[in-house]
């Protein structure tokens, strides 16, 4: 609730500002005039806010994908569970981590905090709040539990900034997207290797992700979908609107 | 290949491509139908031609130039593969893990090359064939087909290099469906980058790791092969949008500021490291 209440203010602020500031692409126009429910749902939440009281939000955070800033609050999002989860690993890791796995496991955490640390920065006060992470299922004892949630973590990272970069329409945050997704593919094959050597790249094995063997192509999947998977490993609520 | 998972997939970034590709369902059924009875190896011409016609009349000539230079790095990529597995009694890739990691990425490229071509349909660029090349560079690396070492070398460059240039390329596709499938291929070079620098490691590169790191005394390469400079300029920037990364939290120092952005290379270096393996008269 804490953090809800640290990022209300900002949000407000972003939305009226947006409102009154940007024009309306056709692209999200379309969306919109598109997506009857979602719509709906829109306008009920405008509506709400407008009397600077949202039961809407009360839950949790909101990602509204109107714009570049929804887009880089998810990857936020995204990018808080993972370095979450690999600075529980990195503190203590399984037993029978060898040692250049523990070294590994670390730089792995760094990489991830620093995506963290920078998507904050870029967001400024429209980033949203910290969330709150439920590991419950995860048994950090277990080196098999430990990895196999590092590769799910990594194959679904890749496959949601993959499925995410094309909602972006800054060139600077193309980019950006860009440079972080390849090294969290670099993350996911050195994973993989791990627990079956081989299988760095075996897309037969990803296809829920969207990925296709015969193309060659690697995941990628909208973000309702990645918050879909996601929310086993997050107590805080994500509302996602105007995808 | 599951069709329908494709448009599927398109579908979820592009929500009007059934509008895109006939306004008319029967016809789409239609182009179903016809899908169950050609071939496989006839399905990504088909597959071409069907988006030619979703979006090749609005395709602009930016956005196929990124395809068809995407589609040489993809050619040379895979002849470099193939050839090694298929034509070079003189270089031992062992046995067992190693020879299947390479046919795994050499298929991995064949299959870019067809996806892209058929994507480009009508307006593919030539074909590149092995004899085009030359893949000791020169004579930069005369023994990439007699020393495995050698071979893995060229072939974390060429994968480096591969990752550097999609996303070189990535802001010219703003907005465009060709950005998540460019994305979806970037992603599985830097798969194979990773695999390779595990092979690497494995054999003598001590410290190699699986992402790039910042090279001896701060350089940009980390690979200790001063002939793949190139590959490699501008990997020591921990500067991100005008954002420092090093520090940015504690622990996260220089190296791992470097590690965890990959870097862009411009479309002329790309081209200056890939003429390196074109011969006179084929190059980009």
């Amino acid at each position: 609730m804490k953090n809800l209440q640290e990022q209300n203010a900002p949000e407000l602020l972003q939305e009226e500002k947006s409102v009154f500031n940007s024009p309306l692409e056709r692209r999200s126009f379309l969306q919109f005039a598109g997506a009857g429910a979602a719509g709906i749902a829109l306008m009920a939440a405008g509506c709400k806010k407008d009397r600077g009281n949202d039961p809407m939000v009360s839950g949790g955070v909101t990602l509204d994908f109107k714009n570049d800033i929804g887009v880089l609050n998810y990857a936020y999002a995204l990018e808080q569970l993972e370095a979450a989860f690999y600075i529980q690993v990195a503190s203590n890791p399984p037993s029978s981590f060898s040692a250049a796995e523990k070294a590994y496991f670390q730089d792995i955490q760094f990489h991830e905090i620093a995506h963290r640390e920078f998507l904050k920065k870029v967001l400024s006060t429209s980033a949203i709040g910290s969330l709150d992470v439920d590991f419950s299922s995860i048994n950090f004892a277990d080196r098999t539990s430990v990895l196999n949630t590092a590769k799910a973590f990594e194959d679904l990272g890749v496959a949601a900034y993959n499925g995410a970069g094309v909602r972006l329409t800054t060139d600077a945050y193309i980019t950006v997207a860009g440079q972080i997704v390849s090294v969290e593919a670099r993350h996911a094959a050195y994973i993989r290797d791990i627990i079956s050597n081989g299988s760095f790249a075996d897309l037969t094995t990803l296809t829920a992700l969207g990925a296709s063997d015969t193309n060659g192509l690697d995941g990628a999947l909208t973000p309702d979908k990645v918050l879909g998977i996601a929310k086993t490993y997050v107590k805080t609520q994500i509302n996602v609107i105007n995808l | 290949m599951n069709i329908i998972n494709i448009i599927e997939e398109i579908e979820k970034v592009d929500g009007e491509i059934y509008e895109r590709l006939s306004p008319r369902r029967s016809a789409m059924k239609d182009f179903f139908n016809m899908g169950k009875k050609i071939s496989l190896a006839a399905m990504p011409l088909a597959l071409g031609s069907m988006f030619q016609k979703a979006y090749g009349q609005s395709t602009p000539t930016a956005v196929t130039d990124v395809l068809n230079f995407a589609l040489a790095l993809e050619y040379l990529e895979y002849h470099f593969y193939n050839h090694a597995l298929v034509a070079a009694p003189t270089l031992t890739i062992p046995a067992g893990a190693p020879t299947a990691a390479i046919t795994t990425i050499r298929n991995h490229e064949l299959a870019h090359v067809n996806l892209l071509k058929g994507a480009l349909g009508g307006s593919a660029r030539a074909e590149i064939t092995y004899a085009m090349t030359d893949f000791t560079a020169g004579g930069l690396f005369p023994l990439v087909y007699s020393d495995y070492l050698t071979f893995l070398k060229v072939a974390l460059g060429f994968e480096d290099t591969g990752v550097r240039a999609y996303k070189g390329q990535a802001t010219i596709l703003k907005g465009n469906a060709v950005l998540t499938t460019a994305l979806q291929i970037h992603s599985v070079e830097a798969r194979h980058a990773s695999h390779i620098r595990q092979m690497l490691a494995a054999n003598g590169a001590t410290g190699l790791k699986p992402w790039i790191s910042l090279g001896p005394g701060g350089i940009a390469n980390d690979t200790g092969v001063s002939a793949v400079d190139a590959v490699y300029v501008r990997e020591n920037n921990d500067v991100q949008a005008g954002v420092t990364i090093t520090g940015i939290a504690t622990g996260v120092t220089k190296a791992a500021a470097v590690e965890c952005f990959d870097e862009t290379l411009t479309k002329a270096e790309v081209v200056n490291i890939a003429n390196l393996f074109l011969r006179t008269g084929f190059k980009l």
